[in-house]
């Protein structure tokens, strides 16, 4: 019997152990990914399993990847990279969501949900949105400094937010966000992953089974009375929107923000003008890129990439990280510049699994920094910055807290 | 510069209304692309064509007159 190549070994010993540690930038991707690219946009990587995978560092090669229906997001072809033991048991045990779907069903499956997402839509949240950012800072204030940004507005803001658009009670926000934050730990043991999984698909599980009895206007409520969604397909997309939808914009706030504190003539030409801010928020998902483990794909075929042979059931890391700081794409990418262009970024992904969210978290994003920096004009960091501890372990990479005074 | 869109491509995610909104919209129902202005001006060339690139479907051709 011979042994497939994604299987096992046949790694360069000298290939960077995935995921790479960080180095003493908190905000630059992990100094191996850097080498590897620039040794060339496609190198070979070593996984923890002590499988191999391909790891692409180039903004065109994730372009390519990320865009080619050859490249399957689905965790069950043998072959998918998987970035931890956790990881592993949760794709392996729940419900496939669109996310880890191809093609038709995909499409069939994301249609459903897109609606509530348009741009148009999303602009006419705003009022609500700032009224809901202006109540966390009113809140936080009031409590008196020091405050941890993370907990007391960077966290509160989308939970509140994505909480009213889905239908979940945000008095359950405790419980939500201690389980997300366990399927989102490459450190957490696989029974803790699989409990916290369990109990997260059993809560959305009989929400929406509520609904279904009692439907509302809600994203969920629809989303449940549909003939044509099953229950679990129900509970398991509200699991996938809820993390995903307080997660990742409440660590791009806190970390927009330290970043935006570590560069004060960047907060100081927003202050001084804020329409900048649309840009800066671009700029800021462009260089932080937090979802900073690599996005996965595996090949369903024989692909030839820039020059590379990756074969059928080989695995592909997207590192989104170093392709947002490309030089080819973005001049001086390592520089924070609230100016420049930075709409090329991959921060939302690319291709047709590309963040359905988006105009949510740009809009979000867009009123918590301008409305965070306009109002607190002495907002400054309560300890020292080498003393803060950063989420190096988690899917969505951050800072753990930012206490913070003003 | 005439602008065609292909609704099968299309994923919804907003990239061409939020870059080049006189010329995209979205459906309120399904999200998908909806074409406002098949032949733009000359002067909206830069948006349409970057609307195109940041297209995470590759929904959107653009054609030169």
């Amino acid at each position: 019997m011979t042994t497939a190549p994604h299987r096992r070994s046949h790694v360069d010993p000298a290939a960077p152990a995935l995921p790479a540690p960080r180095g003493s930038c908190p905000f630059a991707p992990p100094p191996a990914y850097e080498e590897a690219h620039r040794t060339a946009p496609v190198t070979r990587a070593a996984l923890w399993d002590g499988t191999s995978c391909w790891l692409v560092t180039g903004h065109a090669q994730v372009r390519t990847v990320l865009g080619d229906h050859r490249f399957s997001a689905d965790a069950r072809h043998p072959g998918f990279p998987f970035l931890s033991p956790g990881r592993r048991e949760l794709l392996n045990r729940s419900t496939p969501t669109f996310l880890r779907l191809d093609g038709a069903e995909h499409a069939r499956r994301r249609r459903m949900l897109t609606g509530d997402f348009i741009v148009k839509r999303i602009e006419a949240m705003r009022p609500r949105i700032q009224q809901t950012v202006d109540e966390a800072l009113d809140r936080m204030t009031a409590g008196g400094a020091p405050a941890d940004l993370v907990r007391d507005f960077a966290l509160s803001v989308p939970s509140l937010v994505i909480c009213h658009l889905l239908g979940v009670p945000y008095e359950d926000h405790g419980f939500f966000q201690r389980r997300s934050a366990v399927l989102l730990d490459l450190a957490a043991p696989v029974e803790t992953v699989g409990t916290a999984q369990r109990e997260l698909n059993a809560y959305l599980a009989d929400l929406t089974a509520g609904k279904r009895r009692r439907p509302d206007d809600s994203l969920l409520g629809r989303l449940a009375a549909r003939p044509d969604v099953s229950p679990e397909e129900a509970a398991a997309t509200g699991v996938l929107l809820l993390v995903a939808g307080h997660e990742t914009t409440a660590n791009m706030t806190a970390l927009g923000t330290l970043a935006l504190l570590r560069h004060p003539e960047q907060a100081a030409r927003l202050r001084a003008e804020p329409a900048l801010v649309k840009g800066a928020v671009e700029e800021l998902l462009r260089w932080l890129g937090i979802v900073h483990l690599g996005v996965p794909r595996v090949a369903l075929e024989d692909v030839d990439l820039d020059g590379t042979r990756i074969r059928a059931g080989e695995g592909v890391l997207c590192m989104v990280s170093t392709a947002n700081r490309d030089t080819g794409v973005f001049p001086d990418g390592d520089r924070l510049d609230v100016t420049r262009d930075a709409r090329r970024h991959f921060a939302f992904g690319f291709g047709v699994h590309q963040c359905l969210g988006q105009p949510l978290a740009r809009a979000e994003l867009q009123i918590a920094l301008e409305t965070l920096f306009r109002r607190l004009p002495g907002l400054r960091l309560a300890v020292p910055y080498e003393s803060l501890r950063y989420r190096t372990d988690m899917i969505v990479y951050g800072v753990q807290e930012l206490p913070v005074a003003w | 510069m005439q602008v065609t869109v292909d609704q099968d491509r299309c994923c919804g995610s907003g990239q061409c209304v939020s870059t080049a909104p006189a010329v995209f919209d979205q459906s309120e129902e399904d999200g998908l692309v909806r074409l406002l202005l098949p032949g733009p001006d000359r002067a909206l060339s830069a948006t349409v064509r970057l609307a195109a690139a940041l297209c995470p479907g590759n929904a959107i051709t653009v054609l030169d007159d």
